[in-house]
């Protein structure tokens, strides 16, 4: 039997003005369990939390109720008290007769009424409280980034600076993502290439980071503190630490003719390539699907002409298993595919290009070495239309496009229009917005300087119709504020297309069990107070996988993601939350109902051995909770048929008691 | 916008079934109309005025004529707004208004050709037919 | 001969991220509700077990209702969609069994909405009242 004391605090005036506190604590003084009841002024005060120390010591109690205002507002203060009082902390509830009670009920008796009913519910639920300790689980120093982009390659680097190993996982032959295909940067125009492979050298020199490239995640179990990770390396076919990069290999490769991915198709490859001059790790791949040598078995010309002698045509993926203690996902995004929108014509057309490829066409080390000439004829282009929100800010019942706004494009097109305008005078642009969305730093500066500064034609109205016709392209187009139709004979049109996440974003958040939204996105814990982190514990968010996102926001978020890492790595043991869900192995029969619905995955099934009453040993498939992933929601403790599982601090006779309390 | 008005708008919405709310104003209706220069109000005039409730001065206009009624703005409008299906509601009050109609039955013969889209068959004898 | 005015017996159940915090906005604002209400906090709507319910209406509950977050903003991302499915069976089956519909109310509640909280529990308790007293489940072992 337990020895509860009940503690009713006035608050001043603000509960003893509607709720006869001394009448609460006298009513309460009889509920079963209660050997003492008091009442004060105001029990957080420190007075007031000495009051209760020396009742618990004086009456030697067991557990405590303390009437006042929402636990959500001081049940920590009173379970430190209860801890200093040598009670354990979880032997603590609280009756909420303050915001839910005196403060919405205006007339005294009907508010002491209810404060004694909520009182006796919780003294039932104290009756049945059990001391709880927090779990414990060590913490593996070292984290993971999926991802090399700037994203990836920014919280890499903040999380090594605080000496903490970090390992990148980069799908593609390089690290650099995105941003190593871009031109210049808005609203500065420095060039991306000048600030970013400073940053991918510092990753590959760094000894606390280990680069992953031509890798993808396979497999992860585990949760916060200690993931398990299986990285699958594909074959690329060369010995990575012996390739020196000289790309004599590159050179000499007879197959030349792969549409080039780092130039979106512009140009073509050979098919052992190194993606640009400063990839990290300079080091060349071979695709398999293209190699002579690989698919017919002849040719071999890369391997003889190689010195270092690093080619292996014999080379398998490999899995490279490891533990983590926090894993982030900076995925990133793709711009949409354009076949859905005939009416700009991009299939049928090269010269409709969207604005990445633009990007590679104005990029010095791009397929027309810097010059802005036409793909079709190698032309110079002397009239340009910009479409804006292709694809972006579409009706979410439309069949192509996205709801969101890619927050990017208003930025790029006027970056793009000003360069062009800059470089080539002669050239008409025109670009076409709906909207023209420049909040950021500088930004709206940097938009007007390309219509007053470069005079850039910023029509509002939006292109209906694009039609290729000889060596032009019509234009069709409405120009809202003149109110007329326009029709304009085009060299060029760029298409400034929506984003969308990655598509490894998907079955990553599967592995992870992080949640995303309906666009694919990750979700954040929560939108406003914690930005960077999933809901699911030890999972951070970097970059665009979350949303669309410029540069220097990336890399705000990128530090972001790091600093909250570091927090997790610094530690040596993670305290869990008590308040999980436990199963009674004795009650449970193994049918996977809990598991299905855990948001977490905290529930797995183990076989294990019991003891029959007739010395035989049977074995039965069990279900196990996992303390450190539980978050404690409860969903499970519903779903089981048999009622084996509970949940800790909120258990289903606790919850019993109070609803009894509460009907009496 | 005045009583009259407000019927007036919710009379169209109701045949329609387009909700002018859901236009962002990107004008890619006019800017993929074939008839655009033919019509006193565009497409997207028709989405906006129809909203504010100032649909007289649509009911007067010739614009509602020379609709084609080829439904590019419906397949283009990035929001499904659907100004076309708006254009033929004004239409139909119209003429049910008028009691009369535009053309005479038997000159339509004449306007026809083997390019007229079948739509505007469709409309044209669903107008004349009364 | 004074008739003793008729006072229904409400639970509420509240998760602890949204409406609990929902109800404690309310009393912050002062925005005053009946007192007949009484709310359990659970961690999350779909800590509640249907049980819970029955045994509320068992012992004498005139009216059960029960606020979770607003779909898709369930602190433990999908919780409140199990308690959507879950009470939508249980409320038929108790619709079925005499209970009442307005007896049984599920509603999305956020921690920043007093005002909605405040006024569901007002019209839910008129509902409830117009209904009178709930028989149906009672046990009357349970009765002193």
């Amino acid at each position: 039997m337990q020895r509860i004391g009940v503690f009713v605090c006035w608050c001043g005036s603000n509960i003893a003005a509607t709720v006869d506190v001394k009448a609460v604590a006298e009513a309460l003084k009889s509920e079963p369990g209660v050997v003492y009841s008091a009442d004060y002024q105001y029990m957080c005060s420190q007075a007031g939390q000495d009051l209760i120390k020396e009742a618990v010591k004086e009456h030697n109690l067991t557990g405590i109720v303390v009437c006042s205002c929402s636990p959500r507002m001081h049940e920590a203060t009173f379970r430190k008290t209860a801890a200093a009082a040598g009670l354990n902390p979880y032997m603590v509830e609280i009756a909420n007769i303050r915001e839910q009670c005196s403060w919405v009920h205006k007339d005294i008796p009907s508010g002491t009424e209810k404060a004694i009913i909520l009182g006796k519910a919780a003294v039932a639920k104290v009756n049945l409280n059990t001391p709880l300790t927090p779990g414990e689980s060590p913490v593996t120093k070292r984290a993971l980034v999926i991802g090399g982009g700037i994203a990836g390659i920014q919280t890499a680097l903040d999380i090594a600076d605080a000496g903490f190993p970090v390992d990148i996982v980069e799908k593609n032959p390089t690290i650099g993502g995105k941003m190593a295909q871009l031109d210049k940067t808005f609203p500065t125009l420095d060039c991306a290439a000048c600030i970013l492979t400073p940053k991918m050298v510092d990753v590959a020199q760094n000894d606390k980071i280990r680069i992953f490239s031509y890798s993808e995640v396979s497999e992860i179990k585990g949760f916060v503190g200690n993931f398990d990770v299986t990285i699958r390396k594909k074959a690329r076919y060369v010995k990575e630490d012996v390739c020196t990069g000289c790309g004599l290999c590159v050179e000499k490769c007879p197959q030349k003719k792969i549409p080039n991915e780092f130039n979106l198709g512009m140009d073509n490859r050979s098919a052992i390539y190194i993606p640009f001059a400063q990839a990290v790790p300079k080091v060349a791949t071979i695709d398999a699907e293209a190699c002579t040598m690989l698919k017919k078995g002849k040719c071999g010309l890369c391997s003889k002409v190689c010195t270092a002698g690093a080619i292996d045509y014999k080379q398998q993926d490999e899995l490279i298993s490891e533990k983590y203690g926090a894993i982030v996902v900076a995925t990133g995004f793709n711009p949409i595919s354009m076949e859905k929108f005939d009416e700009y014509a991009y299939s049928q057309s090269k010269d409709v290009i969207t604005s990445l490829e633009f990007e590679r066409l104005t990029n010095a080390a791009g397929p027309t070495a810097g010059k802005l000439l036409r793909p079709s004829d190698l032309k110079h282009p002397h009239t340009i239309v910009f479409v804006q929100c292709v694809g972006s800010r579409c009706a979410s019942c439309a069949e192509k496009g996205k709801e969101y706004c890619s927050k990017i494009c208003c930025m790029y097109t006027a970056k793009h229009a000003m360069l062009t305008r800059d470089k080539y005078p002669d050239t008409d642009v025109y670009v076409f917005y709906i909207d023209v969305r420049t909040p950021g730093k500088n930004f709206d500066e940097f938009y007007r300087r390309a219509v007053e500064e470069y005079g850039v034609h910023y029509i509002k109205g939006m292109v209906g119709k694009v039609t290729p016709e000889g060596d032009k392209l019509k234009v069709r187009a409405s120009d809202l504020l003149n109110n007329k139709q326009l029709n304009i004979d085009a060299d060029l049109v760029v298409l400034a297309a929506a984003i969308e996440p990655d598509k490894s974003a998907r079955p990553l958040a599967t592995m992870l069990t992080a949640s995303m939204d309906t666009n694919d996105f990750f979700t954040e814990a929560h939108p406003k107070l914690r930005p960077v982190e999933s809901p699911t514990a030890g999972v951070f968010l970097s970059g665009a996988c979350q949303g669309p996102k410029d540069i220097p926001e990336t890399v705000s978020q990128a530090g972001a993601a790091a600093s909250k890492v570091i927090g997790l790595l610094a530690k040596d043991k993670l305290t869990g939350n008590p308040c999980v869900a436990s199963s009674d192995e004795l009650m449970c029969n193994g049918c996977s109902s809990c598991e299905r619905v855990c948001p977490y995955g905290a529930i797995s099934y183990i076989d294990k051995e019991f003891r029959m009453p007739d010395r035989t040993v049977a074995i039965r498939r069990v279900a196990s909770v996992n303390p450190a992933v539980c978050q404690g929601c409860g969903a499970c403790t519903v779903a089981c048929p048999s009622g084996a599982m509970d949940l800790r601090g909120f258990a289903s006779g606790q919850i019993m008691a109070e609803v009894d309390a509460i009907c009496k | 916008m005045n009583n009259k008005e407000k019927l007036l708008k919710e009379e169209i919405l109701r045949m329609s079934g387009v909700n002018p709310v859901k236009c962002m104003r990107c004008g890619k209706c006019s800017g993929t109309c074939p008839a655009y220069d033919e019509m006193e109000y565009h497409p997207h005039q028709f989405v906006s005025m129809v909203e504010s409730g100032d649909i007289e001065p649509l009911l007067e206009s010739k614009s509602l004529y020379r609709c084609l009624t080829c439904f590019a703005c419906v397949d283009r409008c990035p929001r499904n707004v659907e100004p076309a299906k708006l254009v033929e509601a004004v239409r139909l009050l119209a003429v049910r208004k008028q009691g009369a109609n535009h053309l005479k039955p038997e000159d339509v013969a004449a306007v026809l050709d083997d390019d007229t889209p079948q739509q505007l068959l469709v409309s044209a004898f669903r107008k004349y037919a009364k | 001969m004074q008739v003793k005015e008729y006072k229904p017996l409400i639970v509420a159940f509240c998760c602890n991220w949204c409406s609990y915090a929902g109800a404690d906005l309310a009393g912050n604002n002062r925005l005053s509700y009946p007192a007949d209400v009484k709310i359990i906090r659970v961690p999350c709507s779909c800590r509640v077990n249907p049980m819970f319910v029955l045994r509320a209406f068992q012992r004498g509950a005139d009216g059960v209702i029960i606020c979770g977050c607003h779909p898709g903003d369930c602190h433990y991302t999908s919780g409140n969609y199990y308690t959507r499915r879950r009470m939508a069976l249980l409320f038929s089956m108790l619709d079925y069994l005499g209970i009442e519909r307005d007896r049984t109310r599920l509603e999305w509640v956020s921690a920043a909405e007093g005002a909605k909280f405040a006024a569901t529990m007002n019209d839910f308790v008129e509902k409830v009242t117009a209904l009178g007293e709930n028989k149906r489940l009672e046990d009357l072992r349970c009765k002193k």
